[in-house]
């Protein structure tokens, strides 16, 4: 017998965070990437302050979600006890100046809040990426390449869903929004790929086996379609809106899957191992 | 200093769970809720096949992710090395069970009897404290503070050992002060080969586990 190096019961996926969890990523990274794509690309033009309400209702349901999940609901306010070395608590004191910047540009209109609640939610989103990270007892949450991912996706699917909704909300998209979509898409690939590949070589097989077949809509949905959507756009003015606008929206499709696998579908421990067995007997 | 710490002596533990029902009894956990736990481990295929017995609970870590990531402070680590929990401080997010490598921490939500409805003992014993809050082995704490206090030393007194290592019948299971040369636990590991669970992750563990004679 080939003599093993590691013994041990096999991984199991984690059951301690279920879909409320997984809703908080999704949606606060959607949430945290429309409030950055109202403030930097669309203000002061008629209807942002609406997709920024709108990010910051994401935000919230994140969150909300996220609190139907706690044991202890109404002890939500200890959340904030640990800022010295928990991302959780992190994430909570930038979801504080999300809503505070947030809400006083929606109510007021004025360009530097918004900024701010921009720049806070760009650290909200950090924090997600972070908090799955410290997951140390998840093998595909705990390696580095998360956070790139996390931030790419959060800004694509808030990018696309602010171009999903320009032509209604906002009489259209500025040109170069399209542009930076575009960019947003390509550094997500590369991200995705860059975590598929640092993941796979610590998860189980089971949990690569899920974020496999995510990434397979993170490229068609998430990647070719929205370039081929922004080369459309470039090329056909006259359609630019709608293509635009659907490759926004398979972004965001294929964003919410990705996040979606990676907390419920790659969220396998590692088991335990020996790297001996117990000597018994005579030798 | 006092570093508590446990050994495993993987050739002495028969697998008899002894210690799980003893920790059980102790600490009056719910079905599904098993801080003590002995993985029973089969290897390689016939007839080469080995077999280990493997005590797993909370490692009480050097440096314990649970710790760093729960975000009310209810978990905390004390000078002499147990890693505790607030019961009246956790939210009850679950943060720490997935920081945790070693799946040592626990969340009931509702009270849960064997036989569905509750037995007398059950009924006192329901601590609704720790409903919806995240437990796990305290390595008997509360044993450990009662018996210092009454001048016994843990690991060799009882009445200050953790019930699970009190309960070993093939004395698998020993605690006391890592840091105390001539103490039990440090003798162990001096003549013994030994590992850690997950070493490779920094955290630290307060258990060790022997796998064979120093010399061998």
């Amino acid at each position: 017998m080939k003599p093993p190096t590691e013994f041990g019961p096999r991984p199991w996926q984690q059951t301690s965070w279920d879909a409320r969890a997984a809703t908080n990523f999704i949606l606060g990274g959607t949430g945290t990437g429309l409030l950055v794509a109202a403030a930097c690309f669309f203000a002061p033009q008629a209807g942002w302050r609406v997709l920024a309400a709108l990010g910051l209702v994401s935000v919230a349901g994140g969150l909300g979600a996220v609190w139907f999940e706690l044991g202890r609901p109404w002890r939500f306010a200890n959340v904030a006890l640990n800022p010295r070395t928990s991302w959780m608590t992190r994430e909570a004191y930038a979801s504080g100046f999300v809503f505070a910047f947030g809400a006083a540009a929606v109510a007021t209109g004025a360009a530097w809040p918004a900024w701010l609640a921009a720049l806070a939610a760009l650290a909200f989103v950090y924090c997600q990426s972070r908090m799955l990270r410290a997951a140390k007892g998840i093998p595909a949450w705990r390696v580095r390449e998360l956070t790139p991912f996390i931030v790419t996706t959060g800004l694509a699917e808030g990018t696309g869903l602010a171009l999903a909704l320009a032509p209604a909300l906002a009489g259209g998209a500025p040109r170069w929004v399209g542009a930076f979509f575009l960019a947003v898409v390509v550094g997500r690939i590369g991200a995705w790929l860059a975590y598929l590949g640092a993941a796979s070589r610590h998860a189980a097989p089971r949990a690569r086996a899920g974020l496999e077949a995510a990434g397979r809509h993170v490229v068609v949905l998430g990647t070719v379609i929205p370039v081929v959507a922004a080369a459309v756009a470039f090329a056909l003015p006259a359609v630019a809106a709608v293509a635009l606008a659907l490759g926004g929206l398979a972004a965001l499709a294929a964003g919410w899957r990705a996040k979606h696998a990676i907390v419920l579908r790659a969220g396998f421990n590692q088991g335990f191992a020996l790297p001996a067995l117990p000597v018994r007997g005579a030798r | 200093m006092t570093r508590w710490a446990m050994t495993v002596d993987l050739r002495r533990c028969v697998g008899c769970q002894t210690c799980t029902a003893a920790c059980r009894t102790a600490n009056a956990t719910p079905p599904g809720v098993q801080w003590r736990r002995v993985l029973d481990m089969e290897v390689g295929e016939y007839p080469e096949v080995r077999r280990a017995f493997v005590p797993v609970g909370c490692m009480h870590c050097d440096d314990p992710p649970c710790m760093h990531v729960c975000p009310s402070t209810a978990t905390r680590k004390r000078a002499d090395g147990i890693v505790t929990i607030d019961y009246d401080l956790c939210i009850g997010c679950a943060y720490c069970a997935l920081a945790c490598p070693y799946q040592a921490r626990y969340r009931a939500d509702e009270p849960r009897y064997a036989y569905g409805e509750p037995t007398p003992p059950e009924e006192a014993r329901l601590d609704r404290g720790r409903l919806g809050v995240a437990t796990k082995c305290t390595f008997c704490v509360e044993r450990i503070d009662a018996g210092l206090a009454a001048g016994k030393t843990p690991g060799v007194d009882p009445e200050a050992t953790p019930a699970c290592v009190n309960s070993c019948i093939s004395q698998a299971l020993q605690f006391g002060d890592l840091d105390d040369p001539q103490g039990k636990v440090a003798g162990l590991l001096a003549t013994h080969r030994h590992f850690r669970m997950h070493e490779e992750l920094g955290t630290g563990p307060g258990v060790y586990y022997l796998w064979d004679r120093a010399d061998g």
